[in-house]
């Protein structure tokens, strides 16, 4: 089934033709913005008590639009939003590809392969995807692609992040155990390397084969688990949440759990108070009714760029907004504590990680200490001479 | 007998350093504490708290008025301003301020304050005699800085997250206009001459000087700490002295106050203060500046003479604001 639903009717094409010819600040200014969602089927998990929201990313990019209106309306600019919702098993590709050609700017929160696919039709080249829902680090390298941005972070960024903590604290010595999924798999061999890139240890690998439902039996089975090699921290790489909620409290050793559960490396957490960020969680939580996740925050963020774009230069084609985004002029200010900017070399927003449990922000990244010649924020992540990404090259 | 002598010795000595206490120069500095629903008071003779008053809940922008008998306190998470009665120390009377109120400023003839309302994207101005609203003013999203001009012509909100300066016309009550500054501003201070307006940028690290008659930017002050990393210079709070000699520059989490020459615009100097520095305050001599250090809990006294820190006062937890009542107010 595929939903299609619009917060404001369009209009004739017509009104599209602004977008090629740049306009001033002061003359008015519509702003019309796609949100594309390919929706996937959940494999089954031990728990069910917290399943994703079914309209994460959706509520982000909806707030983002409110923001940019409330700022629009001192300068004659208006935004708004059309959304293409494809559930699990629909196409939507097949569904927004009509709705296409009429957008510059379109967030795509949409797994890996639907993202390229899109990226790659030839009714969005030349405009300006914003990635809000993968973290994959191949679309950052190899197959990164000029018509994409990432507003959220890559895995590297959230393992190096989490690793940088770990070094710091003096618990180099990491017992993992990863899940069997290609994102479990993902996590846990960004997590080897962010741990090689910062003198950490994996001192042993365990993989979750475990097919039995160990809700009851976790307090025998996961201390044969973890004994063995002696380790300061259980990495747990479980990103369905089907097992890692089972870990903590339960390993042989007394150690903390970090990773996917326990401290958690994030782009966002409704837990984070400081920077005014207060403010933006409680807008968030009257519009949603629920706390703001990262994939929401991607989604607030690359709208929130738009909106700047469009403030700071009233010209709002891809092309435009693109060279904005990727200018030494942006300073996104996104209630993390600093001025956020792009990378050029891969489109990837730099930004701080958040170091989290379910209710405290324990820790921000960079840790203090990591140093780059550049800026600190890109010690988190992969750096510009290891980056496998053509397609920013001038 | 040695023994009277010693206690009548002593008994002079506490008479003495009572008097020393609150001498006819002392003034008393308050200090609002954020996360203590607190005031402290600071004796200025001997730069030692004096006094400990429970407000409403998390007091931030604190201010006197023209008069010194009362003293308005934004108490956030009351959602009300406060109106402390100076004399007694007891609230006195509450105001309707909108939601979730920040920061305000007093019009010079007493009469408008004009409060910012960081979740409704509002500004509130309410009448302090009749205590009702007079009018609200839509801006862009969390509005937090809040200055009326001595001149009483202008009051200007910044709004963090739209990044715009808004102008309001005090005697018709209007919004005039809004112009665009660097990212996330904070705070805007106008000079004594009602010429120039000082807003603070705190993610864009910068203060933007405006000139008030045409509304544009004149001049971008950028700022630079030795040793500090860039991303952690977080311009908030502004003082000007009156002679315009300096304009001083809270710089939030660098632990810093810049001292700048307030004709040339150049950086003088960056004082080391405690940790998180975001509000500050002059005594009425300017010879000594108090700062709010949020996060080490403590205010810095600075000598204005030789731009150095004298002294740290430990108040209570995240001050946040800081007002003078002068010496025989």
């Amino acid at each position: 089934m595929v939903n299609t639903a619009g917060w404001r009717a369009l209009a004739a094409a017509a009104t599209f033709v602004v977008f090629a010819a740049p306009a001033l600040a002061a003359d008015p200014l519509a702003i019309h913005v796609l949100y594309v969602e390919q929706k996937i089927a959940r494999p089954p998990t031990l728990s069910n008590l917290d399943p994703p929201p079914p309209d994460l990313g959706l509520q982000g990019a909806r707030l983002g639009i409110i923001d940019n209106n409330t700022t629009g309306k001192f300068l004659k600019q208006s935004f708004d939003l059309v959304e293409v919702v494809a559930e699990p098993g629909a196409d939507l590709i097949a569904a927004a590809r009509p709705k296409l050609a009429q957008f510059d700017l379109i967030v795509v929160n949409a797994p890996a392969p639907v993202l390229l696919a899109l990226a790659d039709l030839p009714e969005t080249k030349g405009r300006l995807l914003f990635d809000i829902g993968a973290y994959d680090e191949r679309l950052r390298e190899e197959d990164c692609r000029a018509n994409v941005l990432h507003t959220l972070p890559s895995r590297a960024m959230l393992t190096d992040a989490l690793v940088q903590f770990l070094v710091k604290k003096k618990w180099p010595q990491i017992l993992l155990i990863a899940g069997t999924t290609t994102a479990d798999k993902a996590y846990a061999a960004a997590l080897e390397a962010s741990a090689a890139k910062f003198g950490a240890k994996i001192v042993e690998r365990k993989d979750w084969t475990a097919n039995a439902d160990l809700r009851d039996t976790a307090a025998e089975e996961v201390p044969l688990m973890t004994q063995g090699a002696a380790y300061d921290v259980v990495a747990v790489a479980d990103e369905g949440h089907d097992f890692g909620a089972t870990i903590a409290y339960n390993s042989w050793d007394a150690r903390p759990v970090v990773g996917t559960h326990g401290l958690v490396p994030a782009g966002w957490s409704a837990v984070i108070e400081p920077w005014g960020a207060v403010q933006l969680q409680n807008r968030f939580k009257t519009l949603a009714k629920r706390g703001m996740q990262p994939v929401d925050f991607a989604a607030w963020a690359a709208l929130r760029l738009i909106g700047e774009a469009a403030n700071r230069t009233g010209v709002i084609d891809a092309a435009s907004v693109r060279a904005y985004a990727l200018s030494d002029k942006l300073q996104l200010s996104a209630f993390k504590g600093r001025g956020l900017s792009f990378r050029v070399w891969n489109g990837q927003l730099r930004q701080p990680i958040h170091l989290v449990t379910s209710d405290n922000q324990v820790a921000v990244a960079p840790i203090g200490g990591f140093l780059h010649q550049r800026t600190d924020l890109d010690t988190l992540g992969l750096d510009e001479p290891e980056s496998k990404c053509k397609a920013f090259k001038p | 007998m040695i023994g009277k002598f010693r206690l009548l010795l002593a008994a002079g000595l506490g008479l003495a350093s009572g008097q020393w206490a609150t001498p006819a120069s002392a003034h008393l500095v308050y200090i609002s504490n954020e996360k203590d629903n607190t005031l402290s008071v600071i004796d200025t003779a001997t730069d030692e708290v004096v006094k400990t008053i429970p407000v409403g809940e998390r007091p931030r922008a604190i201010q006197f008025s023209k008069d010194f008998k009362k003293l308005f306190i934004c108490a956030s998470d009351s959602n009300i301003v406060q109106v402390m009665d100076v004399a007694t120390g007891k609230i006195a009377a509450t105001l309707p301020s909108g939601d979730d109120p920040e920061q305000f400023d007093l019009s010079p003839d007493n009469r408008k304050l004009f409060i910012a309302n960081e979740n409704d994207a509002a500004v509130t101005v309410v009448d302090t005699d009749s205590r009702t609203v007079i009018k609200q003013f839509d801006t862009g999203v969390e509005p937090e800085g809040i200055a009326i001009s001595p001149d009483q012509k202008w009051a200007i909100a910044t709004s963090e997250t739209t990044s715009m300066v808004h102008w309001f016309d005090v005697e018709k009550m209007e919004a005039i206009d809004n112009t665009l500054v660097d990212q996330r501003p904070r705070y805007g201070r106008f000079s004594k001459d009602s010429k120039l307006l000082w807003v603070s940028s705190e993610v864009g690290g910068s203060v933007t000087i405006m000139d008030v008659a045409s509304r544009k930017p004149l001049k971008v002050i950028q700022f630079d700490i030795p040793g500090v990393l860039h991303d952690e210079v977080q311009p908030v709070g502004i003082r000007l002295t009156s002679d315009g000699k300096y304009g001083f520059v809270a710089l939030g989490p660098s632990n810093h106050v810049a001292v700048v020459d307030a004709h040339t615009f150049e950086v003088l100097k960056y004082i080391l203060v405690g940790r998180r520095v975001w509000h500050m305050e002059l005594t009425p001599e300017e010879d000594k500046l108090y700062t709010t250090n949020g996060v080490s809990g403590d205010v810095t006294v600075i000598d204005v003479a030789s731009l150095a820190p004298l002294k740290s006062i430990k108040v209570g937890r995240y001050p946040w604001g800081a007002a003078i009542l002068p010496a025989g107010k």
